[in-house]
């Protein structure tokens, strides 16, 4: 797996977003200040009369965003994932989540792997907060392919969605075309010793690790979770049944994001020892995206070692 | 307008004023205070100035009204209950287990409701959303935002100003209900939000001042909204928080609590007696 192509998320949002726009007039595209970075740029480049710049105020960017979806528009809210999830985040409950209303947010720059403009700008929270939000819909996509299904199928849900996206450019791993349903997650690799439930950047690590710790006589599975809520409890189930043994890893705080949301469904559907990787209750810090992760433990490296240790190898 | 029709909004504002004294004392609890206060404002924008069809409470193109200060709750669907949105007789059921009057407004629950509000500052940036989703698809609708004038403290109240000038949203009409008064006192001690005329002006409104409980002032007001081209419009309505119940009238406490028997009995009686005063009986 060392050379396969590299894209950031966040430009598989700004291209998925003008490829509907060109098909769907309703869709709408609202961003604070951001556009460059977010990559909606490029959907304001397509459609101009259609983008509209909040300026740097992101409370009333999702709050307008809540009165144009009352009006039949389709619109997707766009910031970074602090700003977006943090300072909005009563907006998105009171005015997008609480009437229900069809409004997408798409939140870029989420996780530490922002890189180097350091803990104010790395949102490890929106998980947390987001999924809190009764129907609201949780989303982060493992590469460029499936963020660009997601936004696609978060056009076609009807109610509120929250989709984070990265500013690293992250390896591909689904090939084109690939078939993409809110709420289902996916088994990349079958195994049986241990699975291994990862999304965003963390499903790439996960299937690094999973084939060393092969070569270690450990046979992982290997689970893309997409859809943090509605959670696909089955597959987690399945996995915990078939492997005795989860591991999760995701770029986010270890508290109520993925991992938490996994121990939740098994805690009391089927008790099962699991490992959660993620930011360990710690605020990032300035640095390059690569070297950061490896130091907060979101590599593949860690994935192995948190494995081996858990299966007593 | 003419005297009948300005004696029949007046008969109205008092029957909202009633029923909604009437929930708040059913629910005990609530805002009695800003719902009287704009008690004018939610009647003549639901029985005269906005194009709407309780019967088609979602009809496509019809004006919209954010009650950014959602707390007054009680008013918005008096006026609802009595433009015939659903039964005057279900105000009592207000705030109670079960009920689709909620103590905020529910745009999910109550038919006429055109957006839930509750968080003060987040009703007129929908407002604004709404304007430019009419402005978008060329849609000719109106939309009418009512703020508090303790609400406007609140940062985001500026930030969908800036944007309503900024995307020149002649079709948005925000106005701020003037009474003076927020839980903890007077604005202009708690948090001075003065001068709110020069500021609207400022952030490029069309500002109007009126009196709040005066039909012909609020009728003129709107009709001169409907003239200015290229940017919102707002109007400043002095009122009288508490406005027709004598002890509540301009009294802070009176913001959101609920009357006694004792006490709904005493407003009750003072406003059939201005209804009495209204019908020539």
């Amino acid at each position: 797996m060392a050379d396969v192509k590299k894209i950031a998320t966040r430009d598989s949002y700004g291209k998925a977003l003008a490829e509907l726009g060109a098909e769907y007039e309703n869709l709408v595209v609202l961003d604070a200040d951001l556009a460059g970075a977010t990559k909606t740029a490029v959907f304001q480049k397509a459609f101009p009369h259609r983008f509209f710049d909040c300026g740097i105020a992101e409370a009333n960017m999702v709050c307008m965003a809540a009165g144009l979806a009352t009006t039949g528009l389709v619109p997707f809210a766009s910031s970074f994932a602090m700003f977006a999830a943090g300072r909005a985040f009563e907006q998105i409950r009171n005015s997008v989540g609480y009437p229900h209303l069809n409004v997408k947010i798409g939140a870029t720059h989420g996780g530490i792997s922002v890189g180097e403009d350091g803990a104010s700008h790395q949102c490890c929270e929106d998980f947390a907060v987001m999924r809190t939000i009764p129907g609201m819909v949780v989303m982060s996509p493992a590469d460029d392919v499936e963020a660009r299904a997601m936004v696609k199928a978060a056009y076609h849900h009807v109610g509120p969605v929250y989709m984070r996206f990265g500013r690293a450019a992250v390896p591909v791993v689904h090939e084109e075309g690939m078939h993409f349903e809110i709420g289902k997650g996916e088994v990349l690799r079958d195994g049986k010793d241990v699975a291994i439930i990862a999304n965003g950047l963390m499903v790439y690590e996960a299937l690094v690790a999973a084939q060393e710790l092969a070569d270690a006589g450990i046979d992982a599975m290997v689970i893309n979770m997409a859809t943090i809520k509605p959670l696909d409890e089955e597959l987690v189930i399945s996995a915990a049944k078939k492997c005795g043994k989860i591991i999760t890893c995701e770029e986010h705080s270890i508290i109520g994001g993925l991992g938490e949301a996994v121990c939740g469904v098994l805690s009391e559907k089927l008790p099962t020892p699991v490992r959660r990787i993620g930011v360990n209750d710690v605020f990032g810090e300035s640095g390059p995206a690569a070297a950061l992760l490896k130091k907060y433990g979101l590599s593949a490296e860690n994935i192995v070692a948190v494995a081996k240790d858990f299966c007593g190898k | 307008m003419n005297q009948a029709e300005k004696k029949q909004l007046q008969i109205t504002a008092c029957k909202v004023r009633m029923d909604a004294i009437t929930g708040v004392h059913s629910a005990k609890a609530g805002h009695p205070g800003g719902s009287l206060s704009a008690a004018e404002m939610f009647t003549y924008l639901y029985f005269k100035e906005m194009n709407i069809d309780p019967a088609n409470p979602r009809m496509e193109n019809r004006d919209r009204f954010v009650l950014s200060k959602g707390h007054t709750a009680p008013g918005l669907y008096a006026a609802l209950a009595h433009r015939g949105y659903f039964p005057v007789s279900d105000m009592p059921t207000l705030r109670h287990i079960g009920s689709y009057l909620q103590g905020h407004p529910n745009m999910n629950y109550v038919p006429g409701v055109d957006m839930s509000t509750g968080s003060l500052g987040q009703g007129l940036s929908a407002a604004v959303g709404m304007a430019l989703g009419a402005k978008y698809q060329q849609k000719d609708f109106r939309v009418y935002a009512l703020m508090g004038d303790g609400e406007i403290q609140e940062g985001q109240i500026w930030e969908a100003c800036m944007a309503a000038a900024h995307y020149k949203l002649d079709n948005l009409v925000a106005i701020v209900d003037n009474n003076g008064l927020q839980i903890d006192g007077n604005v202009a001690d708690v948090m001075s939000p003065y001068p709110i005329v020069d500021k609207l002006a400022a952030f490029g409104f069309h500002v109007m001042t009126i009196d709040a409980h005066d039909f012909d002032q609020i009728e003129a007001a709107f009709a001169e909204a409907r003239t200015v081209k290229g940017k919102p419009s707002a109007i400043v309505m002095k009122s009288v928080k508490g406005k027709g119940v004598s002890y509540m009238e301009n009294n802070a406490g009176w913001h959101g609590k609920a009357p006694n028997d004792a006490e709904y009995e005493q407003a009750m009686a003072e406003l059939n007696a201005a209804l009495a005063e209204l019908e020539g009986k």
